[in-house]
């Protein structure tokens, strides 16, 4: 029955990779990864994906810049520090429960705040007054909140594996804690950063209600106003995930070798982070030379 | 030794913490101050069941601009009843499956199997939920609707429900799959770190393997499992993409008495019905009101089971497992 039960999840495992292999090699032809789609009856001329892979780009790289130094600050406080062990409470408790909200509630919940006037100036606008509520800025930070508890759980576990004679050592020459956080413990957590930013980023790389919400859902990417790469940012967009929803037959493009094409890069991108946080977590194990 | 900081730079941080606490609770008065009212108007009647939520949803979306004449009636036991049917199946059939795999893959599995087995389970817990939807979407909804659905049946409830393939047996194995990673990923974890010299004194007493597996493996990492259930819980409620994909997404209580048909039947959870109907959050109140009150059925949830989450690792840090 462990044999049966064993046998089936891989052979799953297979089944999901091959299927999505051998149907994302039969309809994705290199044109599709450099062209802008367009709307178009005829889905010959409905153009690639470029638009979506460069959105999924923009958005994973704008997420992860934004949650990582807040969660490797709150990670650091929470194993270093926690002084008012209340506080410190509150904050474990804060990280659990934002992991276990569902995106959905959260991506609704950005919708509502940032089309508030006062945040206007992330989003395209109606002249100041209201504020259209969707754009690469947005998506980004409500994606961050998706992100932090993966890169706080990481380091944190990294840094607790952390011997407390190394914290001493550190002390007994001299050095402040703050200078021992920055040369001594945070040099030696690297790995931990790594793998959890890369586990992080692999969850906004697969996210799809907040993108789905708050990019705004447009096929192409419409930049805002402003210069260069912040009007980008406050324009609306699309990932690979919405757009291989959208291309599925529930959504409206209904297109379904682009959606299984595009798919097929999302689990590569997907594939590739996976192995890279393979990577990272095998060389974490050889780099605490101090632990034998 | 701890060396003495400045005062100031852990007021800093304290600053920066309280900001993160702050989201937090601007997440949850916000989404509740804005469900408040679907709910105070309904009572417990938004639990129950009555009517086609589909029509309450529409004369709510279509209830007079006029706050003396807002419609917010609605019973939503349809919803509640799918996303209750979805996520216990899906995690019961996960966890069977997931136990017995890791099992499996701890004990039993030969080296070459071992070495493999691992990153299917990683690679399966990664892949993207939309990829799961699209799968179960264009390649299982059609197998089921060819094979398993009859056409007297589809028929019969054709003025009521459309059978396309897409329903509850769709949703549970798909989600079942999308769970199973999960929670083989934690259960492996503990039944490695369950001591050996365990397993060894009960085989030196002429236990078989399998026996010695199941009385002293498993039923010391119970803690364990609860943890990977209560991960999984979280995760098959908060699906909404994917589930509005494979699921039939009609808000439709199926009736158990219909035998197998009842698994053919579309379903609809709270997380697929705020994607379906997250286009009218800027429509006249009574609506995004109606939908911050599925979002705070699943804020309690959540919080529910991060609250089931901590209790069940107080014995795992006591047993020093995980």
């Amino acid at each position: 029955m462990c044999w049966a039960a064993g046998l089936f999840v891989t052979l799953a495992a297979a089944a999901i990779v091959v299927f999505m292999a051998v149907k994302g090699l039969q309809y994705l032809q290199l044109g599709l990864l450099f062209q802008h789609p367009t709307a178009a009856v005829d889905q010959s001329k409905a153009g690639g994906f470029l638009d979506p892979i460069e959105g999924t780009i923009a958005l994973t790289l704008l997420g992860t810049l934004i949650a990582a130094p807040i969660a490797i600050g709150t990670a650091v406080w929470l194993s270093e520090y926690g002084r008012p062990t209340g506080l410190a409470r509150l904050v474990e408790a804060g990280v659990d429960v934002i992991a276990g909200v569902p995106s959905i509630v959260l991506a609704i919940f950005g919708l509502i705040v940032f089309s508030k006037a006062l945040f206007s100036f992330l989003s395209i606008s109606a002249q100041g007054v209201s504020s259209f509520g969707r754009s690469f800025l947005i998506a980004g930070i409500t994606i961050s909140l998706v992100a932090l508890p993966l890169i706080v759980g990481s380091v944190r576990e990294a840094l607790q594996a952390i011997p407390s004679h190394v914290r001493e050592a550190s002390y007994a020459l001299g050095k402040s804690q703050a200078t021992t956080i920055r040369h001594v413990l945070l040099p030696s957590v690297r790995p931990g950063i790594a793998t959890g930013i890369a586990l992080g980023m692999g969850r906004i790389v697969g996210d799809t209600a907040i993108a789905i919400v708050l990019l705004g859902n447009t096929l192409e990417n419409q930049p805002g106003t402003g210069i260069w790469p912040l009007d980008y940012l406050r324009g609306t967009g699309s990932t690979l995930t919405t757009y291989v929803y959208n291309n599925s037959p529930v959504g409206e493009g209904n297109a379904p070798q682009k959606a299984y094409a595009a798919a097929f890069v999302l689990l590569l991108v997907v594939l590739l982070l996976n192995y890279s946080v393979d990577r990272l977590a095998r060389g974490s194990r050889q780099v605490t030379a101090w632990s034998r | 030794m701890k060396v003495r900081v400045p005062r100031i730079r852990g007021e800093r941080a304290e600053w920066v913490l309280g900001a993160l606490l702050g989201v937090i609770l601007a997440l949850v008065v916000f989404v509740f101050g804005n469900a408040w009212p679907s709910f105070s108007h309904n009572g417990l009647a938004w639990f129950s069941s009555g009517g086609n939520v589909q029509t309450q949803l529409g004369n709510i979306y279509h209830s007079p601009n006029n706050p003396a004449h807002y419609v917010y009636t609605l019973h939503a036991w349809p919803l509640l009843y799918g996303t209750i049917l979805s996520t216990g199946l899906a995690v019961i059939c996960g966890l069977v499956l997931a136990l017995l795999a890791a099992v499996f893959l701890v004990e039993f599995a030969p080296p070459l199997l071992k070495r493999l087995l691992r990153p299917a389970v990683r690679l399966l817990a990664g892949v993207p939920s939309v990829i799961y939807g699209l799968v179960g979407l264009l390649a299982l909804a059609p197998l089921i609707n060819s094979n398993l659905v009859s056409p007297s049946f589809k028929l019969a409830v054709a003025p009521v429900v459309q059978i396309t393939g897409t329903g509850l047996l769709l949703a549970v194995v798909i989600l079942t799959l999308m769970v199973t990673p999960i929670m083989l990923a934690l259960i492996a974890d503990a039944l490695e770190s369950v001591p050996r010299s365990w397993l060894e004194g009960s085989a030196a007493l002429g236990v078989n393997r399998w026996r010695t597996m199941w009385r002293i493996s498993v039923h010391t990492i119970r803690p364990a499992i609860a943890a990977a259930m209560v991960l999984a819980t979280a995760r098959a409620l908060g699906e909404a993409i994917m589930l509005d994909m494979v699921s039939g997404a009609y808000p439709f209580a199926p009736n158990p008495l219909d035998g197998f048909n009842f698994f053919l039947e579309p379903i609809q959870t709270f997380a697929s019905a705020i994607v379906q109907n997250a286009d009218g959050l800027f429509s006249v109140t009574p609506f995004p009101q109606t939908i911050y009150a599925f979002a705070a059925v699943l804020l309690v949830s959540a919080g529910l089971l991060s609250f089931a989450g901590w209790l069940v690792k107080q014995p795992l840090r006591r047993y020093g497992i995980r």
